[in-house]
């Protein structure tokens, strides 16, 4: 293993003027680390952040002796990947072991899937939203998948006493097993071609598109800053009109969105300079850096490098009948570009308000309070209003919480949306039961019956409180009756305060209109 | 059971002046009608082991205090009146394989010299849920690569009948220590005929099971398509009983077969073979492959036995056979190398830390060269050598196509007949150090038995007499169809008997006493 250190910045050429030469071929590597209570292989827990080395096994520290034993619910939620992505399924295939000495992996090999995956030859299509000021629309780029298999994850590991944390330069370095076997599916895509400058655009449309589509199926936390999703982008260049791809790169640590794109983009940069040049590709690792916005080069690597794969004889094949695979496919959520569009028609939110729901993550919560009885315009109301408020800034020390930790229920905000349209309570009504469900004291009716919140129904004490705001304002009185009908503003906003808010305010209007003798 | 259990006299005298003498079945009936202790009988076995293992050494490590300690909760609970399994009480001997927690487990290696496993192999579990008390753990060539116990890291064992002789191999701790009456049971381990072959060279009984009929987990891997664990006894109804032990599905194995044991034990008691169909297979039946004149005889001779009991012998054909021995030798080195790729001084084991400020992979280097002997280190290179890319369809691909051929030459086989027969090994007991430096003549011992770890049926030796030219004991091969291996025990049982009466005692009443050595 030599290290090749590379003294300054490498040479890049600007990103427009590549393209007049050069056709990007990306391929990306998608590896997910699956949500599953236990890894691929035993039965210890895969909880993220646990004190390191407690979540270990003689299965997963590689003990003489320790075998195998493959975990039904990942294949499951491998093979709903798989249909996600548009894949066939085997309705055979094999695990492999990949042989290669490092302190991180246990067994010295790792246990994944070669040449049988458990899923090929699919399609993603994925949505590039438009370049402000250029595009009008997004446009739709098919990325077709390879395969998808499953496989472990390896250790994690440390390196002490070095100023960087690499390993170069380190004194020592530890490592943590609670990550080794934790199951993982790699998503490969085939080489995608075509996108010409969108190519880094696509690089990231393409893994947030993965990322929803991971997160519908319910099969992982996709967070790639803590490494349950990560994305290699192997990236080369082809001079235009030349058919042959380039000699590839391969960038790792690619831990945002946005890194993909930047990280896509830089290479296509640097390669170009490196063939303008005259010089060839080296085939190698690189490694993103984020702070800088560069790849720095890693471990060599080439086609033959040789991983002496067999199938694993400590498993037996993996044979998913056909009823099973449709089971699993009944099971699949629609796919979330297709949902998007569907509840904003249904909902009749315009693309920005869709987009704001969106962002916020708050698609579901929104569907379950129309579905409970309110209209889609007061669920959106409340919860992107008031409660994203709210959630921005209550958790501990001030910090975000998910709106469902809020303590108010998509039923409550029905609740509420029904108290309201029935006439029960007005919007400032409303918004003081919130505060008694978000204080605890129950659900919506019980906090409006508590706190004696009722729009008072009979006209009666409305009248006498209209009576008298009339006759304590003669003068705005007299600017209504000249015609200027907006002032009655003024007078509504007495009447209420009288009735202590507990008066409908159209209501006070039209009978201070009628007492008036003055057409609304 | 059958009267021949029961009645069995011990040729050291009375019985009772030397317990170790009566078989498994014996020292579980006198146990179960209160005449005799667990703790008196495992401590009959520490005493002679004390007394006579360092000639023989087929134990790596003897845990006198874990053993009594079961034994004296066996004796316990059998005063409480509670009620106990078959063999508990009756103590057994592990080959140092199998991880034992708290123990020492080797696997005969520098390697592991000092490793002391977390957990029980399923096998372990087993035996404790029996409560056995367990002896110790026995020598056996380094990862089980061997045919002689002479590639154990710790010094080879010595053959009970002969101790210039070696006890076969990788298992010969454990059939040395039954047939040297250091234990009435062992477990050991078949990769190639581990235990079927020392078993012949020690005038005792060992059985291979169907792959998958005994859970491997906790058993140190040497390849894992063709390993399997099984008993060693002196009769085969004491085999018998082990075998029920062990056997049976282990979801933490998923090569394990989920069936119910076939019932080895009833098949046990098998006297009479009439119309049975056995088959002499012509390439492993010695007449052309120069087996050892003796072992032929014998092999002829337990033939006529066969008959007279009543089987019906016919000769088959399995083509492929020829090729078994080269086959094994690329898919055994290319699973081995791979499982032993774990040893790297990382987690546990020897390690080796070279001058300087060495890398991780200095490290692992240096603890692998001092940690691996010869052997190891020769099939390790092998199979790295026939997984490389470019080379792995005409080496290990390849055999995997042989290996399915030769399941193909059993199927065929087990159409016409019920069992196979062959000698178990071509020769008997081979002088210590005489083939240590010739590997291929070292792995020409096992070309019986390999056919049946590559396909996978069962297999059992059964001692078949002793061979004129040396008086040593030679061994019967029985193989069956994948999971009906109580015939195995049938037939052992049936020729065992039919010897017994001949001959007036087992073949391992024959072998001489043992001279203590300085
Ligand atoms: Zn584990």
């Amino acid at each position: 293993m030599s290290t090749r250190t590379t003294a300054g910045p490498e040479r890049t050429v600007a990103y427009d003027d590549l393209l007049t030469r050069y056709e990007p071929v990306l391929g990306l590597e998608v590896h997910v680390e699956l949500g599953t209570a236990t890894k691929m292989f035993c039965g210890c827990a895969t909880g993220f952040g646990a004190e390191p080395n407690t979540q270990t096994c003689p299965v997963c520290l590689g003990l003489p002796g320790a075998l195998p034993v493959v975990n039904r619910t990942a294949v499951e939620s491998a093979i709903r990947i798989g249909l996600a992505l548009n894949c066939g399924i085997a309705d055979w295939c094999r695990f492999a072991r990949k042989n290669y000495f490092y302190p991180d992996m246990p067994k010295n090999f790792q246990t994944s899937q070669y040449d049988e995956p458990i899923a090929v030859d699919g399609w993603l299509d994925v949505e590039v939203p438009p370049r402000e000021g250029v595009d009008e629309e997004p446009f739709t780029y098919r990325v077709e998948i390879e395969r998808a298999h499953m496989e472990e994850d390896t250790g994690k590991s440390t390196h002490v006493g070095g100023a960087t944390g690499r390993i170069h330069g380190a004194s020592h370095s530890l490592v943590d097993y609670n990550r080794a076997g934790i199951p993982l599916i790699e998503i490969v895509t085939k080489p995608l071609t075509g996108a010409g400058e969108r190519a880094p655009e696509v690089a990231r449309a393409y893994v947030a598109a993965l990322r929803d589509l991971l997160r519908a199926l319910d099969v992982s936390d996709v967070k790639m800053e803590q490494g349950s999703l990560r994305c290699d982008a192997n990236v080369s260049l082809m001079p235009t009109g030349v058919e042959r791809f380039g000699t590839r790169t391969e960038t790792k640590n690619v831990n945002s969105l946005r890194s993909v794109e930047r990280a896509v983009r830089y290479e296509m940069t640097r390669h170009a300079a490196v063939l303008d040049a005259g010089e060839s590709i080296v085939q190698e690792t690189r490694h993103w850096h984020e702070d800088t916005g560069v790849t720095t080069s890693g471990r060599p690597k080439s086609d033959a490098d040789d991983y002496r794969y067999f199938p694993e004889p400590d498993l037996v094949p993996v044979a998913p009948t056909r009823e099973d695979v449709e089971r699993l496919r009944a099971t699949l959520p629609e796919n979330p570009a297709e949902r998007r569009r569907r509840l904003q028609e249904e909902w009749g939110y315009s693309d920005l308000e869709m987009r704001d729901v969106v962002n916020a993550g708050a698609v579901e919560v929104i569907e379950t309070t129309v579905a409970a009885g309110a209209s889609p315009a007061a669920a959106r109301k409340w919860w992107m209003g008031e409660l994203a408020r709210r959630a921005k800034t209550a958790g501990e020390d001030g910090g975000a919480v998910d709106l469902l930790d809020l303590g108010v229920t998509p039923a409550h905000v029905a609740e509420l949306d029904s108290l309201v349209t029935g006439g029960r309570l007005n919007d400032s009504m409303a918004r003081q039961t919130l505060e008694g469900v978000l204080a605890g004291e129950g659900t919506p009716t019980e906090v409006a019956d508590a706190r004696s919140l009722e729009l008072v129904q009979d006209d009666g004490a409305l009248q006498g409180a209209v009576e008298e705001v009339i006759a304590e304002n003669p003068d705005v009185v007299e600017k209504i009756r000249g015609g200027k009908v907006q002032a009655v503003g003024a007078l509504i906003g007495q009447v209420m305060k009288k009735m202590r808010g507990q008066a409908d305010a159209g209501r006070a209007r039209e009978l201070i209109l009628e007492t008036l003798g003055v057409q609304g | 059971m059958s009267d021949h259990t029961t009645q069995a006299a011990s040729a050291a005298g009375a019985a009772d002046a030397d317990l170790t003498r009566l078989t498994a079945v014996e020292m579980a009936d006198r146990l179960a009608a209160g005449t005799l202790t667990s703790v008196e009988l495992t401590q009959a076995h520490l005493d002679r082991i004390e007394r006579l293992d360092p000639t023989v050494h087929a134990f790596l490590l003897v845990d006198a205090e874990g053993a009594l300690a079961t034994a004296r909760e066996v004796d316990a609970a059998r005063a409480a009146g509670e009620e106990l399994p078959r063999l508990a009480g009756v103590p057994v001997a592990v080959k140092d394989i199998a991880c034992t927690q708290g123990l020492t487990t080797t696997a005969g290696s520098r390697m592991l010299e000092d490793f002391v496993p977390p957990y029980d192999a399923t096998i372990v579990t087993r035996l404790r849920d029996a409560r056995m008390p367990i002896l110790g753990k026995t020598n056996m060539d380094e990862f089980a690569m061997g045919s002689s116990t002479e590639h154990s890291a710790f010094g080879p064992t010595r053959n009970p009948w002969d101790l210039d002789r070696i006890p076969g191999g990788s298992g010969g701790g454990s059939s040395a220590a039954v047939a040297a009456y250091l234990a009435p049971l062992a477990i050991g381990s078949d990769t190639g005929g581990s235990i079927r072959q020392p078993a012949a060279v020690t005038g005792t009984v060992g059985t291979k099971p169907t792959y998958g009929a005994v859970s491997r987990y906790g058993i140190i891997a040497l390849a894992s398509s063709l390993d399997q664990i099984g008993p060693c006894a002196r009769t085969v109804a004491d085999a018998a009983l082990l075998h029920e032990v062990i056997a049976g599905h282990d979801p933490m194995d998923s090569t394990s077969v989920d069936a119910p044991v076939p019932d080895v034990v009833g098949a046990a008691g098998t006297t009479d073979l009439a119309g049975l169909r056995v088959g002499v297979v012509r390439e492993i039946s010695g007449s052309d492959q120069g087996f050892q004149p003796g072992v032929q005889a014998r092999f002829e001779e337990a033939l006529d036995a066969l008959r007279d009991l009543g089987a019906e012998i016919t000769e088959v054909s399995c083509p492929h056979f020829a090729y078994a021995m080269a086959a094994y030798y690329l898919i055994l080195p290319s699973e081995a190398s791979s499982n032993l790729a774990r040893y790297d001084a990382m987690r546990y084991g020897l390690r080796v830390t070279p001058d300087g400020s060495p890398s991780a992979e200095q490290v692992m280097g240096a603890s692998r060269d001092a940690g691996f002997g010869d052997e190891v280190k020769r099939r390790i290179i092998l199979g790295t050598y026939a997984l490389s890319s470019g080379y792995y369809d005409a080496y290990y691909g390849q055999a995997q196509k042989v290996r399915t051929l030769i399941a193909r030459d059993f199927e065929a086989a087990f159409d016409q007949v019920d069992v196979l027969v062959s000698p178990t090994s071509p020769t008997t007991a081979f002088r210590i150090g005489d083939k240590t430096e010739d590997p291929m003549a070292m792995y020409l011992n096992d070309i019986a038995t390999i056919p049946a770890n590559l396909a996978g049926v069962p297999g059992m030796s059964v001692p078949s007499g002793t061979a004129d030219e040396d008086g040593l004991p030679t061994g019967l091969q029985v193989l069956a169809p994948a999971m009906q291996d109580q015939r195995l025990y049938a037939v052992g049982a049936a020729l065992e008997a039919r010897l017994r009466e001949r001959q007036g005692g087992y073949v391992i009443e024959q072998a001489p006493e043992i001279e203590v050595r300085a």
